[in-house]
């Protein structure tokens, strides 16, 4: 099982953080703070696995890097998985990113974390290996941006009219209370002037 | 009708307000979007941490206001999570985002939606309580007709779900199993499986359901049941062998290349699904080789076809190897596997040569030889300048480790050890280095000074275990007695360079381990004396780096030390030093030692020399205080209480009434009241120690350890603590470390002549020095196997051997006989103790009794000669001692023959019930009575029977008890018979039922008869009856037990240590069982209950506890004297006394 994905540059500045083993955030700042620590001191030619840091459980799991210009992807995983399956795995979700960005470069993954989240639930979730064909997981991601549009104008119109209903009836509330304060403040007032 | 026409005007306008201003959310979004993008750039305009942070708490207090302003439209909301999220994952708190994440989820439109379920999914986690808020949305989204809210609240379901929740969604998710979308099923399937990770028990009833996900016509979802199913196989193979098939024809078909071309990764198969079900395989065929023949073929394509070289190809290569070693061998399989491993381990690309490694580790415990193989590789692998392959191969080295290339192994362990830093890695190395030591050290020099290494370099994170049986190692000796010593005199030698070593730090618990050694062993240096030793540790002790703790330990040591030195000023000056000290642990011990130091004749008893293996037994009943007791209660002092009573009668009116009438009787009646019935009947409400005791027959006090509650604990644990928790460990110098690595290299220097390039023979040599014994299959000790070579520092067989040979060779002819016999109810070691016990004489009732047990197999004529044998040697054995009793002045055939006839008539009844050994009561040249007890269910049997020994005919013999205070006593048969013949024997029967409790009561009466008209002859015997003969076993269940332990008020408690050869709970137990008849209700891991009942009536249960060698008795009942006796009887049979 994947315990944690992490994504973060040459500064080792997070730019994805997916734990699928939960981790008080504390601790999950320190787990990518020493990862990033254990796969900096490393040169680019030696193997991409090592043992996992103290925090995230010692030498039962691993972790697979790989390297991509300014990213790490870091994929933290139990004996459960194949390492060079992973590495792959790491491949596959780099390409499709690729593909959905059209060259995708770090800034997309600033900008756009919301959507690269969307994406990585395609390829894992929970922890499992969802989806590993590529043309598959961009397919389902372009199904759910166009699904997302043509719904968009039909369901919005019901959900606008409900909150326009909703921000008739908000208003008037206050406005009866206050004309209601008026009424009673102005015989005091007067009998003070 | 009139109604909605009205509602649709009325929101009309509100519809028109929101499309008019279309810039309005449009801009909104502008600005919102922008400001992400401000903000980050913002963040990576900054240079410091500290600004990062304050730009960050402030977009987090704008971002509060917003999100709890009414005004902001979801459209907004989104924006902000997005931010949230980003700000999340920089490290800052957001939480008060959490319930709008929430609120999103429930409320927004699609794209808000997904955006509120991603929020939630990364805030929460499985137990917060805001969770529960989102148990509805999931349920109206699954019930959804939109796929993409479906896909949303399944992704949400498999990455955070409340498990008390999951049964308002499972019926939902399971009826997903049956969606016409691939997606949705498969999706579905890792759902259920999350399931079954956090709450197996509540998706039992689907696993007919998982097989049809397997038989799923779509690929994808097949696959994504595969990862339940490698689970649930994980955890029990024996249930899916029937899947094998299914398993072998899915793999064929990969492999096959029937699957979509879509399905390929770089002209691969579906390698990650390849990868699953080779694990699957695996994990099937492990040790079983029916299924494993179902899967040789498919092993064997899928090796084949994975010829491409791309690195997903040997992801499945790995796996096959991996599988084809896991499951039972096929030769042919194997070879072909093990060219694999060498493709990888000689590869150029480092992920390869890992897994390589990684795959000789997992299979050098098969085929050593592979190892053998790729030698050259693995010396390389030594020197890589990836830490992560040099710990691999350490491991492969770890693994093939014998006494022949430990030295090396060991250097190589070291010296990674001294670069690594991650404190994890340490800890294990240490650990194996330590076991390799202990196990092949060659010779005292190298074994001290790798563990000096272990010790300085593992310092305080290694596991206490290490030092600790390093001094027990040192301590328990080996076979060898001057071997020993020589190791122990190198040990204390090597720490006394080390100390003499100026600025080196050692970590504390290396320091205790020499001040325990130097404490322990410094007798045997002959050229410094102890004063020295006791100099240096004095230097230690006043070294502030030095932790309270470790100066204990050296005080300890200065204690030990201290009678052997001859002047006392520097002993003075420690006692004058740390009798003010602020520290009252130190300041405790110099006063100790103060004291003693004043008193050389006690402090050289207490302190002896290498004695740290022997117990010290401890007087725990405190009997040298025994006359001081008896003169205060004989001047009419309040007897002393146990704690537990004195609460007890705190509690109860009627108790302190009782109490004070029994003290009335005590002063009435003196000391020696304490063997009148009252007196015993609440023995421990009088003086609890000295009365149970007191009460043996003998007329010496023997008071053994009744109670533990105050006394010489003062001085006596210290010396038992010492032996006991010597816990921690310990660093030494590099230098001294070197010194054998230097060793080894200049003896390799010595052997290199000529030719070749100096390296490349370093490594051959290197390899041959590593590789050794690894061709031969006789000379490997592969880990996890049975060792078979002789390692030096075997610890010595904890079982103490008999003292004297002549008793061993009688025991262990009791021995077999007795083990011959079907019926004894009593093991032999029970035999082995009490003949221990017991002294010489006892043989001969031993002997007598085995005859009698002997005799059901009375066809084995070698037997009777045995015995025969037996009965003739212990004369001649025990020629000297007190053995006039035992002269039969009949010939032995004739004793032999005329006990089996005795035995048969009692072995018909005994046979079910368990008893007690014959013991001759009395006897003289006329006739023997022996006795024996049978403890039926509710009653205590007693049986007397008397044999004629002369030829002449016997009148009237008549035999009579007489009456007992604390008993009944029925008489079975007739007793009187009127004539007895020649060599008869008659046996009389009285059920024995106990009226009062008491600890030890003798029953006596007489015989008499009359022979051949002349005279009567009266003989007098008594036997003593221990309460012990009346409990029972008493069988309850569990929950009675339960039931029966909160109804009762009377409690007792103590720890007991265990004798070594019993030191775990089952065989404490066991022995309980066995010796005190109590029943033994459940064992719960390390806890055990038991019951036994006091006839006719009297419940008594007893909880036990083991904490290492202590086993924590715990008592309760009904009856107040109950437990304190029972608690006797257990310490007793527990600490195998």
């Amino acid at each position: 099982m994947i315990q944690a994905i992490l994504v973060f540059n040459n500064h080792g500045k997070p730019r994805l953080v997916r734990f699928y083993q939960r981790f008080p955030e504390e601790i999950q700042q320190q787990i990518v703070r020493e990862t990033f620590h254990l796969v900096l001191k490393r040169d680019d030619n030696i193997c991409n696995f090592l043992e996992g840091g103290s925090l995230i459980g010692g030498s039962d799991y691993k972790l697979i890097y790989r390297h991509y210009a300014t990213l790490y992807f870091v994929f933290c995983v139990d004996s459960s998985e194949s390492e060079l399956g992973i590495l792959d795995l790491i491949q596959v979700f780099v390409e499709t990113l690729d593909k959905c960005f059209e060259n995708v470069c770090e800034l997309d993954l600033i900008f756009h974390m919301d959507k690269v989240h969307y994406i990585l639930q395609e390829v894992v979730m929970g922890g499992m290996v969802l989806e590993t064909n590529m043309n598959e997981i961009v397919a389902q991601m372009e199904a759910q941006n166009r699904l997302e549009k043509s719904e968009g104008g039909l369901s919005a119109a019901p959900a606008r009219a409900v909150s326009a209903v909703k921000n008739i009836n908000l208003p008037e509330i206050p406005r009866n209370i206050n004309i209601g304060d008026l009424n009673i403040k102005v015989p005091n007032l007067s009998q003070f002037v | 009708m009139s109604d909605i026409v009205e509602k649709t005007l009325t929101a009309l306008p509100g519809l028109f307000l929101q499309n008019q201003p279309a810039g309005g959310p449009a801009a909104a979004k502008a600005s919102f979007s922008s400001r992400l993008g401000g903000l980050i750039r913002g963040i990576t305009a900054l240079t410091s941490k500290h600004e990062e942070e304050k730009l960050i708490q402030q977009e987090l207090s704008n971002l509060k206001a917003t999100v709890s302003a009414p005004t902001t439209t979801l459209k907004m909301m989104k924006e902000c999570m997005v931010r949230l999220i980003y700000c999340e994952m920089l490290g800052y708190d957001a939480s008060f985002g959490y319930i709008h994440a929430i609120k999103l989820a429930q409320q927004g439109n699609l794209l808000e939606k997904r955006v509120g379920y991603l929020a939630v999914s990364l805030f929460l986690h499985e137990n917060h309580e805001l969770l529960l808020l989102l148990v509805n949305t999931v349920v109206k989204d699954l019930q959804s007709t939109n796929l993409v809210e479906v896909c949303m609240a399944l992704t949400i379901v498999s990455q955070i779900f409340p498990r008390e929740m999951i049964p308002a969604v499972l019926p939902l998710i399971e009826d997903k199993l049956q969606h016409s979308k691939e997606i949705i099923r498969r999706k579905a399937v890792l759902a259920l499986y999350k399931f079954h990770l956090i709450a197996p028990n509540q998706v039992q009833h689907i696993h007919i359901k998982f097989r049809k996900a397997l038989c799923d016509r779509d690929v994808g979802v097949m696959a994504a049941s595969l990862h339940i199913y490698v689970r649930m196989i994980k955890e029990n193979s024996s249930g899916y062998k029937d899947l094998t098939g299914s398993f072998v024809t899915i793999l064929k078909q990969v492999v096959g290349g029937k699957l979509p071309v879509d399905f390929n990764y770089h002209s691969v198969p579906a390698p990650w699904l390849q990868i699953q079900l080779l694990r699957i395989l695996g994990l099937l065929g492990k040790d079983d080789q029916r299924t494993s023949e179902l899967m040789y073929d498919v092993l064997d394509e899928s090796l084949r076809r994975a010829e491409l070289n791309h690195n997903v190809t040997y992801a499945i290569l790995f796996e096959c190897v991996h599988t084809i070693y896991s499951i039972y061998p096929k030769s042919e399989l194997l070879e072909k596997a093990a060219k694999c491993i060498g493709k990888f381990v000689l590869s150029p690309k480092i992920n390869l040569k890992y897994l390589g490694l990684k795959a000789l580790t997992y299979v050098i415990q098969q085929d050593p030889a592979l190892a053998l193989q790729h030698q050259m590789t693995i010396i390389e692998c030594l020197d890589h300048p990836d830490p992560i392959i040099k710990r691999e191969t350490l491991e492969l080295l770890y693994r093939i480790s014998n006494a022949q290339n430990i030295r090396v192994i060991v250097q190589k362990m070291l010296e990674y050890l001294h670069q690594s830093k991650e404190e994890y890695i340490i800890v294990n190395l240490v650990g194996k280095i330590a076991e390799l030591a202990e196990k092949y050290a060659p010779d005292n020099a190298w074994f001290i000074q790798t563990m000096n290494a272990v010790f300085s370099v593992g310092g305080d994170v290694m596991h206490p275990d290490i030092p600790n049986n390093f001094l027990r190692l040192l301590a328990e000796g080996f076979d060898d007695e001057t071997e020993d010593q020589q190791l122990r005199l190198y040990a204390v030698q090597s720490y006394l360079t080390l100390l003499d070593m100026e600025n080196v730090f050692y970590p504390q618990r290396f320091l205790q381990v020499m001040s325990w050694v130097l404490g322990e062993y410094s007798y045997l240096l002959d050229k410094q004396t102890p004063e020295e030793v006791i100099n240096k540790l004095y230097k230690l002790l006043i070294n502030d780096s030095v932790s309270s703790e470790t100066k204990t330990w050296l005080i300890a040591a200065v204690t030990k030390l201290t009678p052997q030195a001859h002047s006392s000023n520097i002993v003075e000056r420690v006692i004058q030093e740390f009798t003010i000290s602020l520290d009252t642990c130190m300041r405790q011990h110099a006063f100790e030692l103060k004291h003693l130091h004043e008193n050389v004749e006690l402090m050289k008893s207490l302190l002896p020399v290498d004695k740290s293996c022997e117990d010290m037994v401890v007087d725990a009943s405190l009997s040298f205080l025994d006359g001081f007791v008896a003169e205060g209660l004989s001047q009419g002092v309040a007897p002393y209480k146990p704690h537990h009573q004195r609460q007890e009668e705190k509690l109860s009116q009627e108790k302190v009434l009782r109490f004070t009438y029994l003290a009335l009787s005590f002063s009435s009646s003196g000391f020696t009241g304490r063997q009148s019935p009252a007196g015993i009947s609440l023995g421990s409400d009088i003086s609890g120690n000295s009365a149970e005791t007191g009460l043996k027959e003998t007329n010496s006090l023997k008071l053994e350890g009744i109670k533990k509650l105050w006394g010489k604990e003062g001085y006596l644990p210290k010396k038992e603590s010492k032996t006991g928790e010597e816990t921690e460990a310990l660093p030494i110098p590099q230098e001294s470390i070197m010194e054998n690595v230097d060793q080894a290299k200049t003896k390799k220097d010595q052997c290199q002549v000529l030719t070749q390039s100096k390296e490349e023979k370093e490594k051959q040599l290197l390899a041959s020095s590593l590789f050794v014994g690894l061709g031969s299959e006789s000379t490997i000790n592969l880990l996890g196997k049975a060792d078979n070579v002789s390692h030096k520092f075997r610890r010595k067989s904890k079982i103490k051997e008999t003292k004297s040979g002549e008793t061993a060779h009688s025991h262990s002819m009791t021995c077999s006989s007795v083990s011959s016999l079907s019926n004894v109810s009593y093991d032999e070691d029970y035999y082995l103790n009490t003949l221990q016990d017991r002294g010489d004489k006892e043989l001969k009732k031993f002997s007598l009794s085995l005859e009698l047990l002997d005799s059901e197999p009375l066809t084995e004529l070698p037997l009777v000669e045995k015995l025969s044998n037996c009965n003739l040697s212990a004369p001649s054995l025990f020629a000297d001692n007190d053995m006039e009793i035992f002269h039969p002045p009949q010939s032995t055939a004739v004793s032999v023959a005329k006990e089996m006839s005795l035995a048969s008539s009692f072995l018909e009844e005994t046979t079910e019930c368990i008893h007690s050994n014959l013991m001759e009561v009395c006897n003289n040249e006329t006739i023997s009575v022996f006795s024996y007890k049978i403890w039926k269910d509710d009653c205590l049997l007693m049986v007397w029977s008397i044999t004629n020994k002369s030829g002449l005919e016997l009148k009237s013999a008549n035999l009579e008890i007489f009456p007992a205070e604390n008993f009944k006593i029925t008489e079975q048969l007739g007793c009187c018979l009127p004539v007895m013949e020649a060599e008869g024997t008659k046996t009389f029967q009285y059920s024995v039922q106990m009226e009062k409790p008491f600890t030890e009561e003798n029953l006596s009466g007489f015989i008499n008869y009359q022979m051949m008209d002349t005279h009567s002859v009266q003989m007098e015997f008594s036997i003593n009856l221990s309460l012990l003969d009346f409990i029972r076993p008493l069988k309850i269940s569990t929950e009675d037990f339960g039931k029966l332990w909160l109804s009762f008020a009377n409690d007792v408690k103590q720890n007991v240590k265990m004798s070594e050869s019993q030191a775990t709970l089952p065989s404490a137990l066991k022995t309980l069982q066995q010796k005190l008849r109590l029943h033994v209700v459940e064992i719960i891991g390390n806890e055990g209950l038991l019951a036994c009942q006091l006839l006719p009536s009297i419940p008594c249960l007893l909880h036990c506890r083991v904490h290492a060698d202590l086993l924590a008795l715990w008592f309760r009942s009904s009856c107040s004297t109950l437990p304190d006796y029972l608690l006797h009887q257990c310490q007793k049979v527990v600490e195998g006394s």
